[in-house]
């Protein structure tokens, strides 16, 4: 081996011991429990077995844990594309000078832990939060319920993933040309038609990725479903933690892992097919 | 007409965005016992709870000191081999770069689940270097991409006129590179210590009775009850982090921090 590669080697050796120690020896060992199985009280038994699997593919509750984590995953995907598209058409045309001021306005929120923010949108939607005061003064009697629900989760967690939807689609947004909406409108579209027709087809890469993005965030979060969820809503991420750390089957855990890492697999590859049929 | 609407909808959606994070502000100074909206009074009263509550101040001791631990040992690591990585062509670099970089790629909790496995038996659990390994596992992806974005926008130009001039290696790295580098390495130390200091998944995994991080503390707190004292905590959190971020882009300028 010649000198160069050596020091080289060197180098590297810390990353990648600390690597093999914390990430690919863990992450081996937690793709062989999924073929383990272990006994009401956690105790781990003996052998290789296909009993954990056998489970998860037998009984209802994870097929309908695994439904529901995708659908309330993809509602927050749209929500947060929804959400999210104004803001970053506005910035991507906003003057230069403006644009920064807005980007670091928009991914302020990444500075403050999703706690802090989880807890801010109990300020905001609980039972006596600004919500529900606004609600009383219109004369509602009763606010409906928006915190321990599916809906506290949704809005919650769309809010916490704007940042990264906003950052996706104004990376994605460098096709659209002003020029062209004008030579769109100047030939006669009207305003919607030119969004729909020029503008849209344009940012499409942009959306893709944001959603890919928001989508694998929001199926694996777990500190906004656990906080708002309030132990009401069952998701991959909560259940994970309910295995692993309150009822210690840690061979359904890692299954579970292995099941969102599935998931991930499967929207990368949808993304990659949409992101080659639009190119 | 339509400009006026999509304006007026853009505004609305920024208030969203950053609705939960400026209302803890006004909150953090209610005089109220529990979470109510508008609070009937304004006082310091869950300030002063704060510095009473003892097992939150001890956990933002542990997490500070966790996070310049995780920082000094992150650098120490990721400087070689961002060096490594940036300055030698060898087989398999990508490969390298790309499994070095990997961790940020999977969902937390499925990385903290096999860190509990592993650390129960290796008895790390709920100890210093456990948290330590287990931090480094998110902050050494961050650490080696900064630091190899800072290495590639060098100048190969004045190590080369150095080590033409004599210089051995181990200078030129001293006296040249390292002090070019300063930037690069004032953004690594900001973005990993907040990493670190912000970690909550993988901690709240693998944390113990006696060692507690702040992000688990307040987790815990805010999962059994919900009084405005969390939103005292949450702004000096805000207060503290923006003081970070003001400190990175004096030193080094907020864009090229991030590496654009």
């Amino acid at each position: 081996m010649p000198i160069a590669s050596r020091i080289a080697l060197a180098l590297l050796l810390p990353a990648m011991l600390v690597n093999l120690a914390v990430f690919l020896l863990p992450m081996g060992n937690l793709a062989l429990l999924s073929f383990r199985e272990a006994n009401a009280g956690g105790a781990m038994l003996e052998g290789v077995t296909l009993a954990t699997w056998g489970k998860m593919f037998s009984d209802i509750f994870y097929a309908q844990l695994v439904l529901d984590s995708v659908v309330i995953a993809l509602s927050i995907t749209v929500l947060t594309l929804l959400c999210s598209y104004p803001i970053a058409l506005f910035i991507y045309r906003a003057p230069d000078r403006w644009k920064n001021i807005l980007i670091v306005a928009c991914i302020s929120p990444l500075l403050v832990s999703a706690v802090v923010r989880t807890y801010g949108w109990m300020v905001i939607l609980g039972d006596r939060g600004i919500i529900a005061a606004m609600l009383r003064g219109l004369g509602m009697e009763r606010a409906p319920r928006m915190v321990f629900n599916t809906t506290g989760v949704v809005v919650g967690l769309v809010e916490i993933l704007m940042p990264y939807m906003i950052l996706a689609l104004i990376a994605g947004f460098g096709r659209l040309n002003a020029s062209l909406e004008e030579a769109a409108s100047s030939l006669g579209a009207r305003p919607f038609a030119v969004f729909r027709r020029v503008v849209l087809p344009l940012t499409l890469p942009g959306i893709m990725l944001g959603c890919l993005l928001a989508f694998v965030l929001a199926v694996s979060s777990f500190i906004t479903p656990k906080l708002l969820g309030g132990g009401r809503v069952f998701l991959l991420a909560t259940e994970i933690y309910d295995q692993a750390i309150v009822t210690l089957n840690w061979p359904v855990a890692a299954a579970l892992s292995i099941v969102v890492l599935v998931i991930f697999g499967f929207a990368l590859m949808l993304y990659g097919r949409l992101a080659r049929a639009v190119a | 007409m339509g400009r006026l609407l999509f304006h007026l909808l853009v505004a609305a959606m920024m208030v969203f965005l950053l609705a939960p994070v400026l209302l803890v502000i006004p909150m953090s100074f209610s005089a109220d016992r529990v979470l109510a909206w508008p609070p009937s009074g304004f006082s310091f009263k869950w300030y002063v709870a704060m510095m009473q509550e003892r097992g939150l101040a001890e956990a933002a001791r542990n997490s500070v000191i966790l996070a310049v631990i995780v920082t000094a040992a992150t650098l120490a690591i990721a400087l070689p081999a961002a060096l490594a990585l940036d300055r030698w062509q060898f087989a398999g670099r990508d490969a390298v770069l790309a499994l070095l970089t990997a961790p940020l790629l999977l969902p937390t909790i499925v990385l903290a689940l096999a860190l509990l496995i592993i650390f129960v038996g290796a008895g790390l659990l709920g100890t210093w270097p456990g948290l330590m390994l287990a931090h480094m596992l998110v902050t050494l992806p961050y650490g080696v991409r900064v630091l190899s974005t800072a290495l590639s926008t060098l100048p190969p130009s004045v190590e080369e006129a150095a080590a033409s001039l004599g210089a051995p290696p181990a200078a030129v790295f001293r006296r040249i590179t390292l002090p070019l580098m300063v930037p690069g390495l004032v953004a690594t130390c900001a973005i990993v210590f907040l990493v670190s200091f912000d970690e909550v998944v993988i901690s709240l995994f693998l944390v113990g009775p006696h060692l507690v991080t702040l992000p688990v503390a307040l987790f815990r707190y805010v999962e059994s009850r919900t009084d405005p004292m969390v939103a005292a905590v949450s702004t000096l959190l805000v207060v503290f982090s923006l003081a970070i971020v003001l400190v990175l882009d004096r030193a080094v300028g907020l864009r090229r921090a991030v590496g654009k």
